[in-house]
């Protein structure tokens, strides 16, 4: 059979996208079980569902790119390339996590990945994004600055500012809105004045498109697009990525507010069976070795566990680390 | 008399105020259909509609900005800031508009509208979700600032907040919504705001408190100390407190913000003004440190414990 996959990507990357997206689930789900044991605490917010929107997006970006993200943060600085033993001991507030386990779930940072940062206000991570492409324009140094966010922080000024700023100043951000419907309980069309997000870029002549966020391929073919066009142009650039998180807003949230009707549709659309059976039926690969794949992820997100168990919590004195320069 | 938590007993005084007065309206992220991420409106949006009880977008300038608007106007906004921290991203409508409309309209309009927000460390979330920053708004003057120490006095304070002329902060510590239960009256009742309460009488030392930090100090002190409870920052009560200081020669202050420019700073200079022959010895400031609140078990290195206030209380009593 002729393969599509084929011609867009090698078999070792389309088994990459695979991998990376259970690697994220599992971590996922396995963080819902530690916090559950009370291992992690505060809030938790699991990108279960979201996975191809992370992993299409990273694919489609260089190295020398910078990401920058929200509170939704983990499978996004895994996908990076971030370690998933310190990001597990992060979660669990160990000092080996990756930002010395101070930071938790919501602020995840590694500055070797360019990975700028999860942000835990709502739309914070707009600016920010702005003033990097800024910087990188003035160093003249070739980068994109992508920016995940959520449907909710288009509500936010900060979300308008920076789109103004950088049609402005031709700033190379690559906005990436993952747009799951629900700003924690609110429904989108309950929120935003025009639900078809992608259409409110125009305000700011920035050129957008819809992508299926539950499809790797067609987000990571949007984004290499995407980038290359403003790589070439040196202007932003927008993305809305239609996708559903599995499960609440937070492990706090029992999310009684989406019926289960609309959560089967959802879930039948499910980002990693639905690329399962299509390298499958490509004759790409066979279940027997996805299933190796599947136990590899399990076996590394149990020792990312045990990593983060073993892990020693930081000393007392740690916190008047890191406060003044 | 019902045994309520601060969370059922703010809940309660927000129905109660609305069926008396048709011009309290809710608006915040969450607070309507969702019933609030802590569950502190439940019910209201199916009691008092969607119109009362207004879901906004994301957008916490915004939610204040707007509340400004309709207090103006003549209602009774009651915002939702769902953290204390997400109200940074409103400080350009609490500091510039919502303090000043008394001020800049030579009394013509005020802005009568109550910002609730929970605050405070002790649920294990790192930095934003968990600071004390209530000094800050007690520095600009025009707004109130409320911060009730349990169940009781929450639904007292807040009812009394409600019917006041001016812009009120009304922080809920975090930590104590389901902590403590307290016998709670079923009817309204009010607590005036800018009073604070002796807790407790004691004769040698006086500890100064609010929000969360009360229900450690009065598990970490003895007979010896007068407590009080200052149940409103802003503005404060320092007639209750330098009665105290008086007749005891000696104080501490017990905040779980950080202590450089934490609000126990200007108790103290107000000792210093006010009282300083009649004290005995240094007045004491327990606080946090000064850095940024970590996660999660750092916790208990950062926010202070019942050692340290025992402690200061112990060092000022050597003089």
């Amino acid at each position: 059979m002729e393969s599509k996959l084929r011609e867009l990507l090698s078999d070792a990357e389309l088994l990459g996208f695979y991998e990376q997206m259970v690697l994220s689930r599992e971590f996922e789900e396995s963080c819902a079980e530690q916090y559950t044991k009370g291992h992690i605490t505060g809030f938790l917010h699991l990108y279960s569902g979201q996975e191809a929107v992370a992993v299409g997006t990273t694919a489609g970006l260089q190295k020398e790119d910078y990401i920058l993200s929200a509170y939704r943060d983990h499978a996004q600085a895994i996908v990076r390339g971030a370690d998933p033993n310190r990001v597990m001991a992060e979660l669990f507030g160990k000092a080996t996590g990756i930002c010395k386990g101070k930071g938790g779930s919501m602020h995840l940072f590694d500055p070797k990945l360019n990975f700028m940062g999860g942000y835990a206000i709502v739309a914070g991570q707009f600016p920010i994004a702005v003033g990097l492409a800024f910087a990188a324009k003035l160093k003249q140094e070739e980068r994109i600055v992508t920016c995940f966010f959520g449907d909710g922080s288009m509500n936010q000024g900060n979300f308008h500012e920076a789109l103004n700023w950088s049609r402005v100043w031709d700033l190379p951000v690559l906005y990436i809105c993952e747009n799951n419907f629900y700003g924690i309980g609110t429904v989108v069309q309950r929120a935003s004045a025009l639900p078809a997000l992608h259409r409110r870029t125009c305000g700011y002549d920035i050129p957008s498109e819809k992508v299926d966020g539950m499809d790797v391929i067609a987000v990571y073919e949007a984004v290499k697009r995407a980038a290359a066009w403003i790589r070439e142009r040196q202007r932003p650039y927008f993305i809305e990525a239609v996708t559903y998180r599995f499960r609440g807003h937070s492990m706090a949230d029992p999310a009684t507010y989406r019926s289960s009707a609309e959560q089967e549709i959802w879930r039948s659309r499910d980002p990693i069976p639905n690329f399962a059976k299509r390298l499958i039926d490509e004759g790409i690969t066979d279940q027997a070795a996805l299933d190796e794949i599947d136990a590899r992820c399990t076996a590394r997100v149990e020792e990312a566990v045990r990593f983060a168990e073993e892990s020693p919590w930081p000393e007392d004195s740690a916190v008047w680390e890191d406060i003044y320069v | 008399m019902p045994h309520l938590n601060m969370v059922q007993a703010i809940n309660q005084a927000l129905a109660q105020e609305m069926e008396r007065d048709d011009r309290v309206v809710l608006l915040g992220e969450d607070i309507g259909k969702d019933g609030g991420v802590f569950r502190v409106t439940e019910g209201l949006w199916e009691r008092f509609g969607a119109e009362r009880v207004i879901d906004t977008p994301l957008s916490e300038s915004g939610i204040v900005g707007t509340a400004i608007g309709m207090a103006a106007y003549g209602l009774r906004p009651v915002p939702e800031i769902q953290f204390l921290g997400f109200a940074y991203a409103a400080l350009d409508q609490i500091f510039t508009h919502a303090a000043r409309i008394r001020n800049r309209s030579r009394g013509r309009y005020s802005c009568p509208m109550v910002i609730r927000t929970p605050y405070g460390g002790g649920i294990k979330a790192p930095e934003l979700h968990e600071e004390s920053s209530e000094a800050l708004f007690c520095h600009m003057p025009g707004i109130k600032v409320v911060v009730p120490s349990g169940p009781y006095h929450a639904k007292g304070l807040l009812l009394q907040a409600l019917r006041d002329p001016d812009p009120v902060l009304f922080l809920e510590p975090t930590r104590l919504y389901r902590m403590i239960r307290e016998e709670v009256p079923e009817g309204e009742y009010t607590i005036p705001l800018g009073k604070a309460r002796v807790v407790r009488e004691g004769k040698q030392v006086t500890v100064v408190s609010w929000g969360s930090m009360l229900e450690r100090v009065l598990k970490a002190v003895g007979p010896e100390a007068e407590v009080i409870d200052l149940m409103t920052l802003s503005p404060f009560d320092a007639e209750t407190v330098l009665a105290s200081v008086r007749k005891t020669g000696r104080a501490v202050v017990v905040q779980e913000a950080p202590k450089t420019g934490g609000f126990g700073a200007e108790i103290v200079a107000t000792i210093a003004e006010e009282a300083i022959l009649y004290l005995r010895g240094p007045v004491l400031r327990v606080a946090a440190p000064d850095v940024t609140m970590p996660l999660p078990k750092l916790i208990d290195a950062y926010l202070p414990t019942m050692d340290h206030i025992s402690n200061a209380v112990q060092e000022v009593l050597r003089y």
